[in-house]
């Protein structure tokens, strides 16, 4: 059958032979191999996994590995697919939001960790989960789109509705997520009509922070949601000061990102010793430049551009295990005041 | 009869493509039925469509009635077409597709209507107006195109080989129908330009006989003298000895 | 039914069974695996699902008969100009199939948005500012995305028109109503069932767009709750069943619309092949020079915004990084794999298609219904969601292998089911006709099995199989549904690569992605459709 010598048939099975060889997962040698799971934006060149990656293998002797999913969420649902067999040994990157949710699988142990050199601008004492970095939520500001901005939430929701803000789903993003308890841990039982009220204002609502963002830097709308450290990206890696946070008078929302050792892990003592190198010096100064937020312990130098950051004295913050009990009251309040 | 007011004068008209090219020197007088033969491949349909307009020629003249229409579009042009297949329009009804060789842009008039019904039931479909075109025999679809291209009343009448698909009895019936519709419809004589694979209804049908070889016309004559035993050699070739061998004495088919 | 015909049958349900069991078996062992119910009932008394259902089926509808109506006039005016660049608009009309949804919504709000083009012209003259969000973005998008498609379906039925019908409309000097009329409409109406019910599927299943250019939670469709349930509410039992509300629905309207419109499947040929002779003056070529320059605007735009983003990243350097060229490579395999594999999935469904029309012609059986259903099964692949199907196969392949080492396989064989329902409109009609022709000659010649299948399926086959494989190539190419599930540090696709670096600030370099994928698929198509316009020629 000369035909089917150039036949895309061939084509196909030559794709999956190469399919069926795809490499598998590095091994270095006899060394054991500690699995991570984080999200996405941990893992490339530029983020802070390749940096950790090195300065945990130089004292462990063992061969660290982070695999990036989508999001927080995404790990955990992970987890959930896999139960008790997942091949992770730890995770890092759920916020404390998800932090009940998580514990209620059963599938995370105790850290065994000192918390006790902890800077968190809120008390914090899980024994599970150890934070590895914290931001604000803030309003970026394009200052070439908008010559004036909201000074305080309440400025944000009964300002101007020509001055257009996108913001992400609470149903399916972190920030998304983080808006919704500010409004809530603001305004109480009042927030739904404050939804409304800053319906106007609202150019779109997108599935998650990098669509809402993309929307930003193109110039098509001047406010976003994002982070009260996203202007030291802008200012170290664009050399501008184009996009700055707007500093809320009544405060910001604070998120705080934790790690947590998981139970079925075959060597606890090596995920445990990571999670305690998460707390020291070396580790924490890679946070601000590679993660784009803020360290958890004293100590750590920031760079410049961070002292152009604005500074929050008020931190907002829910405690996890109400967000847990109203996560879907209040999605259905924000539903209906946003809804038609 | 000069050139001038014959029905079709063709002169130097040359078509090209990259491989072959025609040059047509032809003239068919007002009135003739003339057949065009010829093997596969010698351009008798592309002959019909430089004639209709749907090809351009490179150089030469087209004229028709002294008219000349080298340039002129395919609807500017005095003359009907008929095709082997696909002369009616599927999801129209019989009496539709005939009007609209009277009014193709517009609903027909009452006068208009009982001129239609004259044509189709001059070509025996008087009680199929109302049907769609595949509810109709070969022959009777046809038919249908016939009547549509007489109401036309245009002066030049091109079959490309409309019957060829046809059976012997009922292409022969077709012609003959054909031929009592050119008297008794059109006041002004009908030319008559056919394509046929059948030296037999050339012979019975055509005064005139063109033979188209490789891109040109090699020779013109009156039927007698193009299927006769005096034929040019080519011809002779062509038609083959049992073609030459059933050749009675061809009537005058032109006026 | 011959045995060679009963064997086709098999081999044609066996590829369908392999398909739907891929797609069903997601959903199973999602279920199992979790020992998740189906929550039927708080399901069907839900009033938040009922307003997604409702804004599901209103925002594909309209965005559908946008689609084909305007695509009509396109159709005929594309069909009937001829013009230096022809052929590569209508290559470039399958471009949007093969465009991240994101890149595509990012790029109509360069040109519709507030800030957009348009806006800025508009604000220029002293008029407002344009506002798209909300359902006039949502269709905007979709009429971008499924125009071209439709269109292409279009001038594709009208190549189909008999030449004889062209001559006889210049003959009798048909005006341009009457032409439309007569002979563009009935052609075109042939397909329009085929266009809709393609557009209907892909809008009703919108995800990033809705969500983007929706303008908030008022514009959510069931693609979106079931993502949401499976993905942030982890319900896996609901999401199957969201699931099967959102197959079931499509189901029955494209059973509608088959009973309502003819049985085409539509084609996608390149045209050029007509020759017309219409009656054009002045005013006729002004409108048609009008409504190709606008439709043209209207689908080039968005890719004129993303080239000129995409330009002023630094290409150079980022052709040169490794993680790139790894994604680059890894992209083209995947395209390359899946859009074979759907092309020999979708011939293998037509065979047994063709089987079941031939012995309909025959009439060895008296019911067009096997033959419909194995044709609607094909189709509806478009509407299962990837997201369940893809969570379903990775607790399933956990349990035996490393999920991470079978990641290619699942984003391959799920990029391979989104592309059939596109081959087979694409290969369907070439293999239909060849069947019509052949088969009594193969019968009277006793021609059987691999010699019958040489000589008269496979010619028919690839001819349009350079079309069928660009198309499915591009969709996998394109693609973040599958990937977004799977996709790992050793396994990274361009779309992937690209919402990465659009996560972590680095937009220039998003941009320049999406003009490198672009670019890519522009060079598949290319080459897929030449080879494929010049096996035409000769045959």
């Amino acid at each position: 059958m000369g035909t089917f010598k150039h036949s895309p048939i061939i084509a196909g099975a030559a794709g999956l032979a190469a399919l069926l060889g795809a490499p598998a997962m590095a091994q270095d040698g006899d060394r054991p191999v500690l699995t991570v799971y984080t999200y996405e934006s941990f893992v490339p060149e530029w983020g802070p996994g390749p940096k950790i990656e090195a300065a945990f293998e130089a004292v462990c002797a063992c061969d660290l590995q982070f695999e990036g999913l989508a999001d927080g969420v995404a790990i955990l649902n992970r987890l959930k697919l896999e139960g008790a067999s997942s091949p992770a040994d730890l995770v890092i990157g759920l916020t404390t939001d998800l932090v009940p949710e998580a514990k209620a699988t059963g599938l995370f142990a105790d850290s065994g960790t000192d918390l006790s050199n902890l800077s968190l601008p809120v008390d914090y004492a899980d024994p599970v989960f150890v934070p590895f970095d914290y931001s604000y939520l803030a309003v970026m500001v394009d200052t070439e789109e908008a010559g004036d901005w909201p000074k305080s939430l309440d400025a944000l929701v009964t300002g101007d509705s020509e001055q257009k803000i996108a913001l992400q789903d609470p149903r399916t993003s972190t920030p998304g997520l983080g808006f919704l308890l500010w409004m809530k841990a603001v305004y109480g039982d009042e927030a739904k009509a404050r939804w409304e009220e800053l319906s106007d204002r609202i150019l779109t609502v997108t599935p998650g922070w990098s669509e809402a963002y993309g929307l930003f830097t193109s110039g098509e709308v001047p406010l976003v949601m994002s982070y009260s450290t996203s202007p030291a990206y802008h200012i170290i890696e664009d050399d501008t000061r184009r996009y700055q946070a707007a500093a809320f008078s009544d405060g910001q929302y604070l998120q705080i990102e934790v790690a947590g050792m998981v139970k079925s892990t075959d060597t606890p003592e090596l995920a445990r010793s990571f999670l305690a190198f998460i707390l020291t010096h070396e580790f924490q100064s890679i946070i601000p430049t590679g993660n784009w937020a803020y360290p958890v312990i004293d100590g750590i130098d920031l760079p410049e551009a961070f002292e152009a950051l604005i500074p929050v004295e008020n931190p907002i913050y829910i405690d996890p295990e109400t967000v847990a009990e109203n996560r879907q009251a209040w999605t259905q309040e924000w539903l209906e005041a946003l809804g038609r | 009869m000069t050139r001038d007011h014959a029905a079709l004068v063709l002169e130097r008209a040359v078509f090209a493509r990259a491989t072959w090219s025609m040059t047509i020197d032809l003239t068919v007088r007002t009135g003739d039925w003339m057949a065009l033969i010829g093997p596969s491949g010698a351009g008798k349909s592309t002959l019909m469509d430089m004639v209709a307009g749907f090809l351009p020629i490179e150089s030469g003249s087209v004229r028709m009635a002294g008219r000349d229409v080298t340039n002129a579009a395919p609807w500017e042009r005095p003359l009907s077409i008929m095709f082997q297949d696909n002369n009616l329009f599927p999801h129209l009804s019989v009496f539709q597709n005939v009007a609209l060789g009277i009014a193709p842009n517009r609903s027909v008039r009452k006068d208009e209507r009982a001129l239609i019904e004259g044509g189709l039931e001059a070509v025996g479909l008087a009680a199929m107006g109302a049907r769609k075109p595949h509810e109709l025999s070969g022959g009777e679809r046809q038919r249908a195109a016939l009547a549509r291209a007489f109401l036309r009343r245009k002066p030049l009448l091109l079959l490309d080989e409309p019957f060829a698909s046809l059976g012997p009895a009922l292409r022969r019936e077709m012609l003959e129908t054909l031929n009592a519709l050119r008297e008794k419809f059109i006041a002004v004589p009908l030319t008559i330009l056919m394509v046929t694979h059948h030296p037999g209804d050339a012979a019975d049908f055509a005064g005139a006989v063109a033979f188209l070889d490789e891109g040109l016309v090699a020779h013109v004559g009156t039927a007698r003298e193009m299927l006769g035993p005096d034929a040019p050699a080519r011809v002779r070739r062509y038609l083959g000895s049992a073609a030459n061998a059933k050749r009675q004495a061809p009537p005058a088919g032109s006026s | 039914m011959g045995p060679d015909r009963t064997i086709r049958l098999f081999i044609a349900v066996g590829a369908a069974l392999a398909l739907t069991g891929f797609l069903a078996g997601g959903f199973l062992i999602l279920l199992a695996g979790t020992g998740a119910d189906l929550p039927v009932r708080s399901i069907v008394g839900d009033a938040y699902l009922r307003s997604v259902v409702l804004f599901t089926l209103e925002q594909a509808a309209l965005s559908t008969a946008l689609s084909v109506l305007l695509a009509i006039p396109l159709a005929c005016a594309l069909h009937r100009a001829r013009f230096i660049g022809r052929t590569a608009i209508l290559r470039m009309f399958l471009l949007p199939q093969a465009l991240p949804t994101l890149v595509g919504a990012l790029a109509i709000v360069s040109v519709w948005g507030r800030n957009g083009v348009l806006s800025d012209a508009s604000a220029a003259i002293g008029l407002p500012r344009f506002s798209i969000y909300g359902l006039p973005g949502i269709l905007i998008a979709h009429v971008f995305f499924n125009l071209p498609l439709a269109a292409r379906l279009m001038i594709a039925a009208l190549d189909e028109v008999p030449k004889e019908s062209w001559k006889l409309a210049g003959q009798l000097a048909f005006s341009p109503w009457t032409n439309f009329r007569l002979v563009e409409w009935p052609a075109i109406r042939r397909v329009v069932p085929a266009a809709a019910s393609l557009v209907f599927m892909l809008c009703a299943t919108s995800f990033t767009i809705v969500l983007i250019l929706g303008g908030g939670p008022g514009a959510t469709t069931l693609e979106v709750a079931i993502y949401q349930t499976l993905r942030y509410d982890f319900e896996p039992g609901r999401a199957v069943a969201l699931s099967f509300v959102q197959i079931a629905l499509t189901a029955l309207i494209l059973m509608l619309a088959n009973r309502l419109g003819g049985s085409d499947q539509g084609a996608f040929g390149l045209g050029g092949k007509a020759v017309r002779f219409d009656r054009s003056n002045g005013l006729r070529r002004t409108a048609d020079g009008l409504v190709i320059g606008l439709g043209l605007a209207f689908v080039l735009s968005p890719f004129v915004a993303i080239v000129l983003a995409g330009i002023t990243a630094d290409l150079g350097t980022l052709l040169t990084e490794p993680a790139v060229v790894d994604a680059l490579v890894t992209s083209l395999w995947v395209a390359v794999t899946s859009g074979a594999l759907a092309l020999l999935v979708s011939a293998l469904v037509l065979l047994g298609v063709e089987a079941l029309a031939s012995a309909e012609r025959r009439a060895v059986i008296g019911t067009a219904v096997p033959r419909r259903t194995l044709e609607i099964a094909a189709s509806l692949v478009l509407v299962v969601p990837p997201v369940v199907v893809g969570a379903g196969w990775f607790l399933g392949l956990r349990q035996v292998t490393n999920v991470f080492a079978a990641a290619p396989a699942i984003v391959v064989l799920t990029n391979m089911a989104m592309a059939v329902p596109f081959a087979v409109r694409i290969l369907g009609p070439s293999l239909a006709s060849a069947h019509l022709r052949g088969e009594k000659l193969a019968d009277s010649l006793g021609m059987k099995g691999l010699r019958r299948f040489r000589l008269i399926d496979w010619p028919a086959l690839w001819r349009p199989a350079g079309l069928a494989f660009a198309l499915a190539a591009a969709i996998s190419l394109g693609d973040l549904g599958a990937i977004a599930l799977f996709g790992n540090r050793e396994f990274t696709t361009l779309p992937y690569l690209l919402y990465q670096r659009m996560g972590s600030y680095r937009t220039d370099d998003a941009a320049g992605l999406a003009l490198i994928l672009g670019a890519v698929c522009l060079a598949l198509i290319w080459i897929a459709e030449r080879s494929g316009a010049r096996k035409a020629d000769l045959t």
